[in-house]
């Protein structure tokens, strides 16, 4: 019985599921029938593996070659499973050895010379394999570095059919070839900017501050030339460096988006700022086959700007809400849903009006009142009301810039030292619950077990009953103020506290 | 004669070579009708086989097995339902067999025979 049986992966969204791949060579005419649900680029495969195998010099025997690709229900895509396909025809041909290859998992593409190219998304597929439970992986060599991300899994890296199929005792001599690596990545150090650049606007720049050390979502208002890009931009920098976790993550999105992931993982916060005219697919994910990451999921675990976000079409923003809500993102197809990780930072910018100009204190707006309610109603009462921090950023005026050049400007470094403490503060105090931020908790625990006496709330008690606040302004609040207390270090907010987080959300009052 | 049919004649030849020694009879060789012409009949114990001989220098243009296309394989099937016809008399089955034969001008000539293709 020639058949040769050994694993590769199919990635789904951010989960790879192990495909096992099974070849059987039946005395009949030459043919390759590769069977099992494949997509049209894997279905090219059997071209691409019977001409690999010739070309480096160990060719497939002519006879009928069945593939099967288990479990067959399972959509399969891409071509990163030729070099699967090529070792179990092999091992059925008897050219290598069947027990060696079906303890590894192997993925990558075959070149029709032979040799391997390297593929996107394999740090998410080897992270597959190692929950799976193989211990050893073969991945071309423009992979290995990505791949040893991995702890705990074997790399072995080859540049060529040939040289795998030695690998895994085929008796050949070895013949180099030059291996196929990723083009080098272009060098584009993110500048962030320092927080010491933001002149004037101390309210902004301690607004960015308690949403950095509280993970609250930001909405800026303000006319053009205020600074809101500036300080957005200036947020990911206050972040603390990511978890081991978190950081495997955003590599994992990084790889499967075809971004250079480099030889150790991402240690900061990403930021992304789409455009206003993505559409919903750009920026939560979608496409018809492959079903790829949006923007949104490439700000997991940081920071997502939305400049300009009234311009966003209403079904794009709204889409929003439920990564919001949930942390993670769902795409739905016919077939399967793809899941990639949703837990961002949000930080909407906007304009009080279509010119810009309303409220601005040196110039005129032109709009009329209906076109400015129109122009902010675009941004849905529930997107906004999952938006702690809302806050009107003003144009500095002369005098603010020469008294900022006498006072010190908190730096980055600094800030990201409060925005530290702080965040250990909150971890500490809620490590009875299953928060680690002031951002996640619910309001029903903020009335509740954390309940703030009277004499505390009672500015917003008031608005309360006056109308002027909602409940979930309310939560929003007392979510903020704990941020502001953490910050200060003092054990519960205090009255002070309070007034200053309902400041922090006044923003669309005015 | 062209130097391809020369080619195809010595494969034939030593393809029956083969099939002798591997112990079958051969009934007939080329046999023609309308539809075509079968390379060798033969008899396998109590089986009939249909043996379709391919034969290449050299497999720049591919293995001479993959010239085979179902078209001709097609083809195959119906001649031998010709030449059954035209030999009444009992066979306990019929099979169709490919053989190969490589006759590169140096060195060693291969000879490769699939059974039951069809």
């Amino acid at each position: 019985m020639a058949l040769g049986r050994t694993q590769a992966v199919s990635l789904l969204g951010m989960r790879g599921a192990i495909v096992e791949i099974e070849a059987d060579i039946s005395s009949n005419l030459p043919a390759f029938v590769l069977i099992g649900l494949p997509d049209t680029a894997l279905n090219e495969a059997k071209d691409r593996v019977r001409a690999a195998a010739t070309n480096s010099g160990c060719a497939l025997p002519h006879r009928k070659i069945t593939v099967n690709l288990s479990p067959a229900a399972l959509p399969k895509h891409g071509s990163g499973f030729d070099l699967a396909i090529a070792l179990a025809s092999l091992a059925a041909a008897g050219i290598v050895r069947p027990e060696s290859i079906d303890r590894v998992v192997h993925l990558g593409e075959l070149g029709l010379d032979g040799r391997l190219r390297p593929l996107h998304g394999i740090l998410p597929a080897v992270l597959a394999v190692s929950r799976a439970g193989f211990r050893t992986v073969m991945v071309p060599t423009g992979n290995v570095d990505e791949a040893s991300l991995v702890p705990g899994v074997r790399v072995i890296g080859v540049s060529s059919l040939r040289e795998a199929a030695i690998w895994h005792g085929a008796r050949f001599d070895p013949r180099p070839v030059e291996p196929i690596l990723f083009p080098p990545p272009v060098e584009t150090s993110r500048d962030d900017g320092d927080l010491a650049d933001v002149i004037g606007n101390e309210d902004a720049v301690e607004a960015m501050l308690v949403a950095a050390a509280g993970g609250h979502h930001v909405f800026l208002l303000g006319p053009p030339g205020a600074g809101k890009t500036m300080l957005a931009a200036r947020l990911p920098g206050l972040l603390p460096d990511l978890g081991p976790e978190a950081a495997l993550e955003v590599s994992s999105i990084r790889s499967l988006s075809g971004m250079p992931v480099g030889q150790t993982l991402v240690a900061r916060p990403p930021f992304e700022s789409p455009h206003h005219t993505a559409t919903a697919a750009a920026l939560l994910g979608g496409g018809s086959a492959v079903i790829r990451p949006g923007a949104a999921a490439r700000a997991a675990n940081g920071v997502l700007f939305l400049d300009e976000a009234p311009e966003f079409s209403g079904a794009v923003l709204d889409a929003l809400r439920q990564p919001l809500e949930s942390g993670v993102i769902s795409i739905h197809r016919a077939n399967a849903v793809a899941q990639y990780p949703g837990s961002f930072q949000l930080v909407m910018a906007a304009n009080p009006c279509p010119c810009g100009q309303y409220g601005a204190r040196d110039s005129d707006c032109t709009c009329g009142p209906s076109v400015r309610r129109r122009y902010l109603g675009r941004i849905s009462g529930p997107l906004l009301d999952r938006i702690d921090i809302q806050l009107r950023v003003q144009r500095i005026t002369s005098a603010q810039l020469r008294m900022s050049s006498e006072r010190p400007h908190i730096t980055t470094a600094e800030a990201r030292e409060r925005v530290r403490v702080a965040r250990s503060r909150a971890r500490e105090r809620l490590s009875s619950t299953p928060w680690t931020l002031n951002s996640q908790t619910t309001g029903t625990w903020l009335r509740g077990e954390a309940r703030l006496p009277s004499v505390v709330t009672v500015s917003i008690d008031r608005a309360l009953e006056r109308g002027g606040l909602t409940m979930r302004g309310y939560d929003r609040v007392l979510r903020v103020g704990w941020t502001l207390s953490d910050l200060d270090g003092t054990p519960t907010p205090t009255a002070d506290h309070i007034g200053r987080a309902l400041y922090l959300r006044k923003a669309m009052a005015s | 004669m062209a130097a391809k049919d020369d080619l195809g004649r010595r494969g034939e030849a030593i393809a029956a070579e083969h099939l002798t020694k591997s112990g079958m009879q051969l009934i007939e060789r080329n046999w023609r009708c309308s539809q075509g012409e079968i390379d060798i009949v033969a008899r396998a114990g109590s089986e009939l086989v249909f043996v379709e001989v391919k034969t290449r220098s050299g497999t720049s243009f591919g293995h001479p097995l993959e010239a085979i296309t179902t078209r001709k394989l097609a083809r195959l099937r119906r001649l031998a339902a010709a030449w059954c016809a035209a030999h009444p008399g009992a066979a306990a089955g019929v099979r169709i067999d490919a053989i190969a034969v490589l006759l590169p001008r140096v060195g060693r000539v291969e000879i490769d025979h699939v059974e039951r293709i069809f």
